[in-house]
Protein backbone atom coordinates (compact mmCIF):
# COMPACT_ATOMS: atom_id res chain seq x y z
CA UNK A 1 0.00 0.00 0.00
CA UNK A 2 1.48 3.33 -1.41
CA UNK A 3 -0.64 6.58 -0.78
CA UNK A 4 2.13 8.99 -0.81
CA UNK A 5 0.77 10.44 -4.24
CA UNK A 6 -2.19 11.72 -2.54
CA UNK A 7 -0.18 14.47 -1.67
CA UNK A 8 0.56 15.42 -4.96
CA UNK A 9 -2.69 14.63 -6.41
CA UNK A 10 -4.58 16.40 -3.93
CA UNK A 11 -5.73 19.56 -5.76
CA UNK A 12 -6.90 17.14 -8.59
CA UNK A 13 -8.79 14.83 -6.40
CA UNK A 14 -10.25 17.86 -4.78
CA UNK A 15 -11.44 19.34 -8.15
CA UNK A 16 -12.88 15.84 -8.87
CA UNK A 17 -15.04 15.67 -6.04
CA UNK A 18 -16.58 19.00 -6.33
CA UNK A 19 -17.42 17.53 -9.83
CA UNK A 20 -18.85 14.30 -8.55
CA UNK A 21 -21.63 16.44 -6.38
CA UNK A 22 -22.30 18.77 -8.34
CA UNK A 23 -23.69 16.40 -10.80
CA UNK A 24 -25.15 14.86 -7.99
CA UNK A 25 -26.91 18.29 -6.94
CA UNK A 26 -27.82 19.25 -10.57
CA UNK A 27 -29.22 15.54 -11.27
CA UNK A 28 -31.37 15.43 -8.29
CA UNK A 29 -32.04 19.19 -8.26
CA UNK A 30 -33.71 19.53 -11.76
CA UNK A 31 -34.28 15.80 -11.51
CA UNK A 32 -36.89 16.15 -9.05
CA UNK A 33 -38.83 19.13 -10.20
CA UNK A 34 -39.26 17.37 -13.61
CA UNK A 35 -39.80 14.20 -12.06
CA UNK A 36 -43.11 16.16 -10.08
CA UNK A 37 -44.30 17.34 -13.21
CA UNK A 38 -44.09 13.63 -14.91
CA UNK A 39 -46.12 11.88 -11.83
CA UNK A 40 -48.69 14.75 -11.80
CA UNK A 41 -49.11 14.03 -15.44
CA UNK A 42 -49.72 10.51 -15.13
CA UNK A 43 -51.93 11.18 -12.13
CA UNK A 44 -54.19 13.51 -12.86
CA UNK A 45 -52.89 14.47 -16.66
CA UNK A 46 -55.19 14.08 -19.82
CA UNK A 47 -54.95 10.87 -21.76
CA UNK A 48 -52.26 11.76 -24.31
CA UNK A 49 -50.06 13.30 -21.75
CA UNK A 50 -50.30 10.14 -19.34
CA UNK A 51 -49.33 7.72 -22.10
CA UNK A 52 -46.20 10.55 -22.85
CA UNK A 53 -45.42 10.50 -19.03
CA UNK A 54 -45.78 6.47 -18.74
CA UNK A 55 -43.41 6.12 -22.16
CA UNK A 56 -40.79 8.10 -21.21
CA UNK A 57 -40.64 6.67 -17.86
CA UNK A 58 -40.82 3.18 -19.33
CA UNK A 59 -37.97 4.17 -22.11
CA UNK A 60 -35.51 5.47 -19.28
CA UNK A 61 -36.12 3.21 -16.51
CA UNK A 62 -35.48 0.48 -19.48
CA UNK A 63 -32.23 1.29 -20.97
CA UNK A 64 -28.76 1.86 -19.09
CA UNK A 65 -27.60 4.85 -18.01
CA UNK A 66 -24.96 4.54 -20.09
CA UNK A 67 -26.25 3.84 -23.40
CA UNK A 68 -28.73 7.29 -22.93
CA UNK A 69 -25.37 8.82 -21.78
CA UNK A 70 -23.23 7.65 -24.97
CA UNK A 71 -26.84 8.73 -27.11
CA UNK A 72 -26.59 12.36 -25.88
CA UNK A 73 -22.73 12.56 -25.99
CA UNK A 74 -21.82 11.32 -29.29
CA UNK A 75 -25.29 10.95 -31.10
CA UNK A 76 -26.84 14.43 -30.28
CA UNK A 77 -23.33 15.90 -29.54
CA UNK A 78 -23.00 15.19 -33.19
CA UNK A 79 -25.56 16.69 -34.53
CA UNK A 80 -25.39 19.81 -32.45
CA UNK A 81 -22.56 21.50 -34.96
CA UNK A 82 -24.61 21.05 -37.87
CA UNK A 83 -26.97 23.95 -36.15
CA UNK A 84 -25.73 26.76 -37.95
CA UNK A 85 -23.99 29.55 -35.76
CA UNK A 86 -24.62 27.39 -32.45
CA UNK A 87 -20.42 27.05 -32.48
CA UNK A 88 -19.51 30.53 -32.78
CA UNK A 89 -22.32 31.53 -29.97
CA UNK A 90 -22.02 31.89 -26.33
CA UNK A 91 -23.71 28.58 -25.54
CA UNK A 92 -20.63 26.58 -27.35
CA UNK A 93 -18.08 26.26 -24.45
CA UNK A 94 -20.67 24.67 -22.42
CA UNK A 95 -22.18 22.74 -24.87
CA UNK A 96 -19.02 21.10 -26.12
CA UNK A 97 -18.65 20.15 -22.30
CA UNK A 98 -18.92 16.56 -21.40
CA UNK A 99 -19.98 17.56 -18.09
CA UNK A 100 -22.99 19.20 -19.79
CA UNK A 101 -24.10 15.91 -21.66
CA UNK A 102 -23.61 13.84 -18.27
CA UNK A 103 -25.73 16.56 -15.95
CA UNK A 104 -28.83 16.30 -18.74
CA UNK A 105 -28.73 12.59 -19.03
CA UNK A 106 -28.40 12.20 -15.66
CA UNK A 107 -31.28 14.93 -14.72
CA UNK A 108 -33.58 12.95 -17.76
CA UNK A 109 -32.91 9.40 -16.00
CA UNK A 110 -33.12 10.26 -12.18
CA UNK A 111 -36.30 12.03 -13.21
CA UNK A 112 -37.86 8.65 -15.09
CA UNK A 113 -37.03 6.95 -11.91
CA UNK A 114 -38.18 9.47 -9.15
CA UNK A 115 -41.85 10.10 -11.23
CA UNK A 116 -42.34 6.52 -10.44
CA UNK A 117 -41.76 6.83 -6.46
CA UNK A 118 -44.09 10.09 -6.78
CA UNK A 119 -46.17 8.87 -8.81
CA UNK A 120 -47.13 6.13 -6.06
CA UNK A 121 -46.43 8.65 -3.11
CA UNK A 122 -49.55 11.05 -4.92
CA UNK A 123 -51.68 8.14 -4.69
CA UNK A 124 -50.81 7.37 -1.37
CA UNK A 125 -51.92 10.53 0.05
CA UNK A 126 -55.06 10.01 2.08
CA UNK A 127 -58.11 11.25 0.34
CA UNK A 128 -59.83 12.77 3.56
CA UNK A 129 -56.79 15.11 3.76
CA UNK A 130 -57.83 16.61 0.22
CA UNK A 131 -60.93 16.32 0.64
CA UNK A 132 -60.82 18.74 4.04
CA UNK A 133 -58.31 21.20 1.67
CA UNK A 134 -61.06 21.17 -0.75
CA UNK A 135 -63.83 21.81 1.79
CA UNK A 136 -62.00 24.76 3.18
CA UNK A 137 -62.18 26.38 -0.77
CA UNK A 138 -58.74 25.74 -2.11
CA UNK A 139 -58.11 26.66 -5.59
CA UNK A 140 -56.57 22.75 -7.14
CA UNK A 141 -52.99 24.45 -7.55
CA UNK A 142 -53.47 25.74 -3.97
CA UNK A 143 -54.08 21.98 -2.98
CA UNK A 144 -51.47 20.59 -4.47
CA UNK A 145 -48.71 22.89 -3.39
CA UNK A 146 -49.95 22.91 0.09
CA UNK A 147 -51.26 19.27 0.67
CA UNK A 148 -50.87 17.19 -1.67
CA UNK A 149 -47.20 17.44 -2.97
CA UNK A 150 -45.68 17.81 0.97
CA UNK A 151 -48.03 14.84 1.66
CA UNK A 152 -46.79 12.79 -1.13
CA UNK A 153 -42.87 13.93 -0.56
CA UNK A 154 -43.30 12.87 3.20
CA UNK A 155 -44.58 9.62 2.20
CA UNK A 156 -42.32 9.12 -0.15
CA UNK A 157 -39.08 10.20 1.80
CA UNK A 158 -37.23 7.33 2.65
CA UNK A 159 -37.31 5.74 -0.97
CA UNK A 160 -36.24 9.17 -1.93
CA UNK A 161 -33.33 8.79 -0.05
CA UNK A 162 -32.38 5.27 -1.80
CA UNK A 163 -32.77 6.46 -4.74
CA UNK A 164 -30.51 9.78 -4.33
CA UNK A 165 -27.67 7.35 -3.03
CA UNK A 166 -28.47 5.30 -6.49
CA UNK A 167 -28.04 8.52 -8.70
CA UNK A 168 -24.81 9.03 -6.57
CA UNK A 169 -23.52 5.56 -7.41
CA UNK A 170 -24.39 6.31 -11.14
CA UNK A 171 -22.19 9.24 -11.53
CA UNK A 172 -18.36 7.67 -12.13
CA UNK A 173 -20.15 6.84 -15.41
CA UNK A 174 -19.41 10.62 -16.51
CA UNK A 175 -15.46 9.47 -16.84
CA UNK A 176 -16.32 7.51 -20.21
CA UNK A 177 -17.56 11.26 -21.92
CA UNK A 178 -14.29 13.13 -20.08
CA UNK A 179 -15.61 14.76 -17.24
CA UNK A 180 -12.80 15.01 -14.75
CA UNK A 181 -14.63 13.72 -11.86
CA UNK A 182 -13.17 12.07 -8.96
CA UNK A 183 -13.34 8.69 -10.83
CA UNK A 184 -11.88 10.09 -13.76
CA UNK A 185 -9.32 11.35 -11.33
CA UNK A 186 -8.46 7.85 -9.88
CA UNK A 187 -7.92 6.63 -13.29
CA UNK A 188 -5.41 9.10 -13.85
CA UNK A 189 -3.21 8.26 -10.72
CA UNK A 190 -3.64 5.14 -12.29
CA UNK A 191 -2.55 5.23 -15.27
CA UNK A 192 0.59 7.69 -14.06
CA UNK A 193 1.62 5.78 -10.63
CA UNK A 194 0.65 2.17 -11.98
CA UNK A 195 -1.05 1.66 -8.76
CA UNK A 196 -4.26 -0.17 -9.43
CA UNK A 197 -6.11 -0.39 -5.77
CA UNK A 198 -5.10 2.64 -4.01
CA UNK A 199 -6.74 5.32 -5.73
CA UNK A 200 -9.89 2.97 -6.02
CA UNK A 201 -9.89 2.38 -2.23
CA UNK A 202 -9.64 6.31 -2.22
CA UNK A 203 -12.84 6.88 -4.41
CA UNK A 204 -14.32 4.05 -2.47
CA UNK A 205 -13.98 5.74 1.05
CA UNK A 206 -14.97 9.36 -0.42
CA UNK A 207 -18.74 7.56 -2.07
CA UNK A 208 -18.98 5.60 1.35
CA UNK A 209 -18.69 8.73 3.48
CA UNK A 210 -21.08 10.70 0.89
CA UNK A 211 -23.49 7.81 1.06
CA UNK A 212 -23.71 7.96 5.01
CA UNK A 213 -23.95 11.72 4.70
CA UNK A 214 -26.63 11.53 2.42
CA UNK A 215 -28.85 9.05 4.64
CA UNK A 216 -28.00 11.05 7.58
CA UNK A 217 -29.10 13.95 6.52
CA UNK A 218 -32.54 12.00 4.79
CA UNK A 219 -32.83 10.79 8.49
CA UNK A 220 -32.71 14.40 9.96
CA UNK A 221 -35.07 15.60 7.51
CA UNK A 222 -37.39 12.92 8.08
CA UNK A 223 -37.93 13.61 11.68
CA UNK A 224 -38.60 17.21 11.47
CA UNK A 225 -41.99 16.03 10.66
CA UNK A 226 -43.68 14.42 13.86
CA UNK A 227 -45.31 11.02 12.48
CA UNK A 228 -47.93 9.67 15.17
CA UNK A 229 -48.19 5.62 14.67
CA UNK B 1 -18.41 5.27 -47.98
CA UNK B 2 -20.99 5.39 -44.80
CA UNK B 3 -22.55 8.33 -46.22
CA UNK B 4 -23.76 6.64 -49.69
CA UNK B 5 -25.08 4.13 -47.33
CA UNK B 6 -28.68 4.11 -46.53
CA UNK B 7 -29.68 3.92 -42.70
CA UNK B 8 -31.43 0.21 -43.39
CA UNK B 9 -27.99 -0.99 -44.98
CA UNK B 10 -26.80 0.23 -42.16
CA UNK B 11 -28.64 -1.49 -39.61
CA UNK B 12 -28.30 -5.07 -42.03
CA UNK B 13 -27.63 -8.08 -39.91
CA UNK B 14 -25.01 -8.67 -42.80
CA UNK B 15 -21.66 -7.96 -43.09
CA UNK B 16 -21.79 -4.37 -44.96
CA UNK B 17 -24.61 -3.84 -42.24
CA UNK B 18 -24.09 -3.60 -38.03
CA UNK B 19 -27.10 -5.60 -37.24
CA UNK B 20 -25.35 -8.38 -36.60
CA UNK B 21 -22.87 -7.10 -34.75
CA UNK B 22 -25.64 -5.32 -32.37
CA UNK B 23 -28.06 -8.94 -32.36
CA UNK B 24 -24.54 -10.70 -31.19
CA UNK B 25 -23.90 -7.36 -28.58
CA UNK B 26 -27.20 -8.23 -27.46
CA UNK B 27 -26.91 -12.25 -26.98
CA UNK B 28 -24.16 -11.79 -24.89
CA UNK B 29 -25.78 -9.28 -22.75
CA UNK B 30 -28.62 -11.38 -22.29
CA UNK B 31 -25.81 -14.68 -21.71
CA UNK B 32 -23.68 -12.38 -19.29
CA UNK B 33 -26.49 -11.04 -17.28
CA UNK B 34 -27.89 -14.68 -17.40
CA UNK B 35 -24.74 -15.61 -16.22
CA UNK B 36 -24.35 -13.32 -13.61
CA UNK B 37 -27.67 -14.02 -12.42
CA UNK B 38 -27.63 -17.38 -12.02
CA UNK B 39 -24.01 -16.89 -9.91
CA UNK B 40 -26.17 -14.45 -8.10
CA UNK B 41 -28.63 -16.53 -6.50
CA UNK B 42 -26.38 -19.05 -5.92
CA UNK B 43 -24.54 -16.49 -3.91
CA UNK B 44 -27.59 -14.77 -2.51
CA UNK B 45 -29.43 -18.73 -1.17
CA UNK B 46 -26.40 -19.56 0.62
CA UNK B 47 -25.45 -15.66 2.24
CA UNK B 48 -29.79 -15.70 3.30
CA UNK B 49 -28.93 -18.99 5.29
CA UNK B 50 -25.73 -18.20 6.32
CA UNK B 51 -27.02 -14.55 7.92
CA UNK B 52 -29.85 -16.77 9.29
CA UNK B 53 -28.57 -19.55 10.79
CA UNK B 54 -24.83 -18.77 10.67
CA UNK B 55 -22.46 -18.58 13.85
CA UNK B 56 -20.82 -15.09 14.75
CA UNK B 57 -18.21 -14.37 12.59
CA UNK B 58 -20.16 -16.03 9.45
CA UNK B 59 -22.55 -13.37 9.84
CA UNK B 60 -19.81 -10.38 10.82
CA UNK B 61 -18.26 -11.30 7.05
CA UNK B 62 -21.47 -11.46 4.89
CA UNK B 63 -22.63 -8.26 6.60
CA UNK B 64 -19.62 -6.89 5.42
CA UNK B 65 -19.92 -8.48 2.15
CA UNK B 66 -23.09 -7.03 1.41
CA UNK B 67 -22.98 -3.58 2.77
CA UNK B 68 -19.63 -2.77 0.86
CA UNK B 69 -21.24 -3.93 -2.57
CA UNK B 70 -24.07 -2.02 -1.84
CA UNK B 71 -22.47 1.63 -0.80
CA UNK B 72 -19.79 1.26 -3.68
CA UNK B 73 -20.63 2.44 -6.88
CA UNK B 74 -21.09 -0.47 -9.46
CA UNK B 75 -18.97 0.70 -12.30
CA UNK B 76 -15.60 1.07 -9.48
CA UNK B 77 -16.61 -2.52 -8.29
CA UNK B 78 -16.87 -3.80 -11.77
CA UNK B 79 -13.74 -2.23 -12.78
CA UNK B 80 -11.69 -2.91 -9.22
CA UNK B 81 -12.81 -6.56 -9.20
CA UNK B 82 -11.84 -7.10 -12.68
CA UNK B 83 -8.60 -6.28 -12.03
CA UNK B 84 -8.28 -6.94 -8.82
CA UNK B 85 -9.87 -10.81 -9.42
CA UNK B 86 -7.40 -11.40 -12.47
CA UNK B 87 -4.36 -10.06 -10.57
CA UNK B 88 -5.24 -11.52 -7.19
CA UNK B 89 -6.08 -15.04 -8.91
CA UNK B 90 -2.91 -14.79 -10.73
CA UNK B 91 -1.00 -14.24 -7.64
CA UNK B 92 -2.70 -17.06 -5.94
CA UNK B 93 -1.84 -19.51 -8.68
CA UNK B 94 1.87 -17.81 -8.35
CA UNK B 95 2.08 -18.84 -4.53
CA UNK B 96 1.21 -22.37 -4.82
CA UNK B 97 3.28 -22.70 -8.56
CA UNK B 98 1.06 -22.82 -10.98
CA UNK B 99 1.36 -21.05 -14.22
CA UNK B 100 -0.67 -17.74 -14.22
CA UNK B 101 -3.88 -17.96 -16.52
CA UNK B 102 -5.90 -15.36 -19.09
CA UNK B 103 -8.92 -15.06 -17.63
CA UNK B 104 -11.58 -15.30 -20.21
CA UNK B 105 -13.86 -11.97 -20.53
CA UNK B 106 -17.28 -14.09 -20.77
CA UNK B 107 -16.06 -15.83 -17.22
CA UNK B 108 -14.71 -12.95 -15.37
CA UNK B 109 -17.62 -10.72 -16.63
CA UNK B 110 -20.18 -13.41 -15.23
CA UNK B 111 -18.44 -13.56 -11.84
CA UNK B 112 -18.16 -9.85 -11.40
CA UNK B 113 -21.53 -9.00 -12.36
CA UNK B 114 -22.69 -12.33 -10.17
CA UNK B 115 -20.62 -11.43 -7.29
CA UNK B 116 -22.33 -7.95 -7.02
CA UNK B 117 -26.00 -9.52 -7.60
CA UNK B 118 -25.06 -12.03 -5.16
CA UNK B 119 -25.39 -9.46 -2.45
CA UNK B 120 -28.53 -7.73 -3.47
CA UNK B 121 -29.67 -11.11 -3.97
CA UNK B 122 -28.83 -12.04 -0.03
CA UNK B 123 -31.20 -9.08 1.23
CA UNK B 124 -34.07 -10.23 -0.72
CA UNK B 125 -33.67 -14.01 -0.20
CA UNK B 126 -33.33 -13.27 3.88
CA UNK B 127 -36.47 -11.09 3.69
CA UNK B 128 -38.65 -13.78 1.75
CA UNK B 129 -37.27 -16.51 4.08
CA UNK B 130 -38.34 -14.46 7.12
CA UNK B 131 -41.67 -13.70 5.59
CA UNK B 132 -42.85 -17.16 5.21
CA UNK B 133 -45.29 -17.88 8.15
CA UNK B 134 -42.93 -20.13 10.66
CA UNK B 135 -45.47 -22.41 11.74
CA UNK B 136 -44.88 -23.89 7.91
CA UNK B 137 -41.24 -24.67 8.86
CA UNK B 138 -42.13 -26.27 12.05
CA UNK B 139 -44.74 -28.45 10.36
CA UNK B 140 -42.14 -29.66 8.30
CA UNK B 141 -39.79 -30.40 11.14
CA UNK B 142 -42.75 -32.01 13.63
CA UNK B 143 -43.16 -34.12 10.44
CA UNK B 144 -39.70 -35.44 10.81
CA UNK B 145 -37.71 -33.76 7.73
CA UNK B 146 -34.44 -33.26 7.72
CA UNK B 147 -33.04 -29.75 6.97
CA UNK B 148 -32.16 -30.10 3.32
CA UNK B 149 -35.32 -32.06 2.51
CA UNK B 150 -37.30 -29.09 4.42
CA UNK B 151 -35.43 -26.55 2.53
CA UNK B 152 -35.99 -28.10 -0.77
CA UNK B 153 -39.89 -29.06 -0.58
CA UNK B 154 -40.56 -26.22 2.05
CA UNK B 155 -38.70 -23.29 2.25
CA UNK B 156 -37.34 -23.24 -1.02
CA UNK B 157 -41.30 -23.34 -2.80
CA UNK B 158 -42.64 -20.64 -0.19
CA UNK B 159 -40.14 -17.88 -0.35
CA UNK B 160 -40.21 -17.83 -4.29
CA UNK B 161 -43.75 -15.45 -4.15
CA UNK B 162 -42.31 -13.29 -1.40
CA UNK B 163 -38.70 -12.82 -3.34
CA UNK B 164 -40.28 -12.73 -6.94
CA UNK B 165 -40.92 -9.05 -6.86
CA UNK B 166 -37.04 -8.20 -5.59
CA UNK B 167 -36.12 -10.80 -7.80
CA UNK B 168 -38.00 -9.00 -11.14
CA UNK B 169 -35.85 -5.89 -10.01
CA UNK B 170 -32.51 -7.04 -9.93
CA UNK B 171 -33.21 -8.90 -13.06
CA UNK B 172 -33.82 -5.51 -14.27
CA UNK B 173 -30.31 -4.20 -12.77
CA UNK B 174 -28.01 -6.62 -14.09
CA UNK B 175 -28.88 -6.25 -17.65
CA UNK B 176 -28.53 -2.88 -17.40
CA UNK B 177 -25.63 -3.43 -15.31
CA UNK B 178 -24.19 -5.49 -17.76
CA UNK B 179 -23.56 -2.16 -19.64
CA UNK B 180 -20.69 -1.38 -17.58
CA UNK B 181 -18.43 -4.64 -18.40
CA UNK B 182 -18.14 -2.34 -21.99
CA UNK B 183 -16.20 -0.20 -19.64
CA UNK B 184 -13.78 -3.19 -19.19
CA UNK B 185 -13.43 -4.01 -22.74
CA UNK B 186 -15.57 -7.11 -23.53
CA UNK B 187 -17.74 -7.07 -26.34
CA UNK B 188 -21.73 -6.90 -25.59
CA UNK B 189 -24.28 -4.81 -27.06
CA UNK B 190 -22.78 -1.09 -25.40
CA UNK B 191 -19.68 -1.63 -26.27
CA UNK B 192 -20.91 -2.91 -30.19
CA UNK B 193 -22.93 -0.64 -30.44
CA UNK B 194 -20.02 2.23 -29.44
CA UNK B 195 -17.87 0.07 -31.86
CA UNK B 196 -20.56 0.47 -34.84
CA UNK B 197 -21.35 4.00 -34.22
CA UNK B 198 -17.63 5.15 -34.37
CA UNK B 199 -16.81 3.10 -37.52
CA UNK B 200 -19.99 4.52 -39.52
CA UNK B 201 -20.42 7.74 -37.91
CA UNK B 202 -24.03 7.15 -37.06
CA UNK B 203 -23.70 7.64 -33.75
CA UNK B 204 -27.51 9.00 -33.39
CA UNK B 205 -28.72 6.00 -35.08
CA UNK B 206 -26.53 2.84 -33.38
CA UNK B 207 -27.64 4.46 -30.00
CA UNK B 208 -31.02 4.51 -30.91
CA UNK B 209 -30.71 0.63 -31.47
CA UNK B 210 -29.32 -0.52 -29.30
CA UNK B 211 -31.45 1.47 -26.25
CA UNK B 212 -34.50 -0.11 -28.19
CA UNK B 213 -32.62 -3.85 -27.90
CA UNK B 214 -32.43 -3.01 -24.44
CA UNK B 215 -35.71 -2.06 -24.45
CA UNK B 216 -36.87 -5.07 -26.26
CA UNK B 217 -35.00 -7.19 -23.58
CA UNK B 218 -36.70 -4.94 -20.52
CA UNK B 219 -39.92 -5.60 -22.00
CA UNK B 220 -40.28 -9.37 -22.78
CA UNK B 221 -38.17 -9.87 -18.93
CA UNK B 222 -41.76 -8.14 -17.47
CA UNK B 223 -43.89 -10.67 -18.95
CA UNK B 224 -42.01 -13.35 -18.73
CA UNK B 225 -42.06 -12.26 -14.70
CA UNK B 226 -45.26 -11.50 -13.91
CA UNK B 227 -46.17 -14.86 -15.62
CA UNK B 228 -43.60 -16.56 -13.35
CA UNK B 229 -45.51 -14.69 -10.69
CA UNK B 230 -48.61 -15.70 -11.59
CA UNK B 231 -47.07 -19.68 -11.64
CA UNK B 232 -45.47 -19.20 -8.44
CA UNK B 233 -48.97 -17.49 -6.86
CA UNK B 234 -50.55 -20.31 -7.65
CA UNK B 235 -53.53 -21.99 -4.75
CA UNK B 236 -52.58 -18.50 -2.49
CA UNK B 237 -55.29 -16.06 -2.00
CA UNK B 238 -55.74 -13.13 -4.22
CA UNK B 239 -55.75 -9.86 -2.28
CA UNK B 240 -57.74 -7.19 -4.08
Amino acid sequence: MDFSWIFSYWPLLAAGAVQTVLLLVISVGCGFILAIGLALAQVVGPRWLKLFARGYCTCLRGTPLLIQLWLLYYGVGSLLPMIPGLRASFLWPILREGFFFAAVSFTLNYAAYEAEVLRGALLAVPKGELEAGRSFGMSSSTLFRRIWLPRAIRIALPTIAGEVVLQLKATPLAFTVTVMDLYAVAYKVRQDTLLVYEPLMVVTVFYVCLTLIITRAFKIVEAQVPVRR
Amino acid sequence: MSSSQSLLELLSPYPPGWGGVLLAGALSTVLISLGAYLVGIAIGLAGAIGKLKGNRPVRFVLDLYTTAIRAIPELILIIGLYYAGTDGLNRILAVLGLPAVEINGFVAAVAVLGIVQGAYMTEVFRGAILAIPVGQIEAAAAFGMRPSLRFRRIVLPALMPNALPGLANLWMCVTKDSALIAVVGYQELALATRIAAGNTKHYFLFFLASAALYLAITLISNVVFSALETRFRRGQPKTA
